[in-house]
């Protein structure tokens, strides 16, 4: 497992660490916004492709190993004291879809909040800042683990984890689908999720010495493309 | 043995008399370049690949250099084929373009087919500097007709002034885990991208557009970067329908 090495200078911002924080951060309950995004599962279901909870499951590992790593990496990045700027830039690059990069800093912008109310930083203040419009959610909660003395594998596994549940709990309203099977689901993508929270947080560690490039930027074609379709439906359920 | 190391290399730079000249065009084992007829400014050259590459273990590579004012299209004479090896070892093919102010690249090579069996890992960098111009074509094709895709994992990575511009990475085949599911590539078997990057676009970003949402003939999705630039993004049953996806007009 790789370790945790601050960068110089920033030693002093890794305060008080609560496990539990991370428990408060990845609950669905957690006043961030999340609920209102089905992460591409409303355009799959309306295209016929994610049908019952075999289909969602296979969309969920895709979305997983795609940008689900893709926003970890980012997370733990950020965590690991990277400059959020620059992974915010670094996620723009990994997000051709228009309608991404908006939800992104939507989210991120509503995460902000929560955040800065849950564990007060002045990083998370500057980063505020410097983006009104919102920075890219997965380097806004990098940054608000790293307020809350948590590690950058921590920020893998919540970002890993949300992008697995987004559309798992979508696709229970989308279809009606059984909650249990739901969970069934997320039950059995556990395995898939330690291994990409772990790959995300090995390439923040290598970014810090070797640069950003080592993120990772794994793309999903049909992600992209369903997000662009969904944005032109004039009715939907989720906002993305 | 170990497989075929060879770097073909070529720079572009402006003859003087409004056109391009080709300074230095070198080919290197399997990878041969070849000047073609071009009328204009611009300077056209053909990588023809001499033998069947890439194979599992090769390393190849192709360094192409525009400079400041040159124009250079540069297209391959037939589509590479990723092919297993004798040892089972992943090949790689890394493509670096460098392209410098007010210079124009067309990179539009023919797809890239992973044969079943085989494992390439390819990489394409571009270097854009301020005023560079770049049209830009991949297309990964899913195994030969009737046979099961080989492992192969492409990155583009695109810098405009030393600031990333787009930075994608597909993978698929086996042990690449979910792109046969309905998030990455359902069930198509070809994948493409057309990139443009143009400084006009700085004034005036394109709209995004829903191109086609067809299954049967393919989908895909215009979209502008957050830089200047455009991006078609498409997948489809077949290579030709991915051709045809990715000849729509993004003029800026």
């Amino acid at each position: 497992m790789p370790r945790w090495r601050p960068r110089p200078g920033h030693e002093q911002a890794a305060p008080r660490a609560s496990r539990a924080a991370l428990l408060v951060l990845a609950d669905g309950r957690f006043p961030a916004g999340g609920h209102a995004h089905s992460g591409g599962a409303e355009a799959a279901v309306k295209a016929g492709r994610i049908t019952g909870p075999g289909t969602l499951e296979a969309f969920c590992r895709g979305r997983l190993h795609t940008s689900g790593l893709v926003a970890a990496a980012l997370a733990a990045a950020a965590t690991a004291g990277l400059d959020p700027l620059l992974l915010d830039e670094a996620a723009d690059a990994r997000t051709p879809s228009p309608s991404l990069r908006t939800t992104a800093r939507k989210l991120g912008r509503q995460l902000t909040r929560a955040a800065r109310a849950a564990w007060p930083s002045p990083e998370l203040d500057a980063l505020a800042a410097a983006r009104p419009q919102g920075a890219h959610q997965p380097v806004v909660l990098g940054l608000t683990v790293r307020a809350a003395g948590l590690t950058p594998l921590d920020a893998a596994h919540a970002a890993a984890y949300e992008s697995v549940t987004g559309p798992a709990t979508a696709a229970v309203r989308l279809l009606s689908l059984d909650p249990f099977a739901v969970t069934a689901v997320l039950a059995r993508l556990t395995p898939d999720l330690d291994e990409v929270a772990a790959q995300a947080a090995e390439a923040a560690h290598r970014a810090l010495d070797e640069g950003m490039d080592v993120l990772p930027a794994a793309s999903a074609p049909l992600l992209d493309i369903y997000a662009e379709q969904h944005a032109t439906w004039p009715v939907r359920l989720f906002a993305s | 043995m170990t497989g075929v190391h060879a770097t073909a290399r070529l720079t572009a730079a402006p003859d003087g008399r409004g056109g391009t000249a080709l300074p230095l065009l070198t080919g290197d084992g399997p990878l041969a370049l070849r000047r073609t007829r071009s009328a204009g400014p611009e300077a056209h050259v053909t990588v023809v690949g001499a033998m069947s590459a890439p194979l599992g273990g090769d390393r190849l590579a192709i360094e192409a250099v525009v400079e400041p004012g040159a124009a250079l299209r540069i297209g391959t004479a037939a589509a590479t084929v990723s092919l297993p090896g004798r040892t089972g070892e992943q090949a790689r093919y890394d493509v670096r373009l460098t392209v410098g102010e007010d210079a124009v690249l067309h990179w539009l090579p023919e797809p890239l087919i992973a044969a079943e069996g085989s494992d390439l890992r390819m990489t394409t960098t571009v270097e854009l500097a301020p005023g560079a111009r770049l049209v830009l074509r991949e297309e990964q094709i899913l195994g030969r007709s009737g046979e099961h895709p080989g492992r192969l994992t492409t990155r583009l990575t695109v810098r405009l002034s030393g600031r990333p511009l787009l930075d994608q990475e597909l993978s698929f085949g086996p042990n690449a885990p979910g792109w046969a599911g309905p998030a990455v590539l359902h069930g198509h078997r070809a994948a493409g991208q057309l990139l443009v990057v143009d400084p006009e676009y700085a004034d005036k970003p394109i709209e995004p557009r829903v191109l086609s949402s067809d299954q049967a003939e393919g989908e895909a999705v215009l979209t502008p970067l957050a830089g200047p630039a455009a991006l078609i993004t498409a997948v489809a049953p077949d290579g030709l329908r991915l051709r045809r996806l990715l000849s729509a007009s993004v003029a800026p």
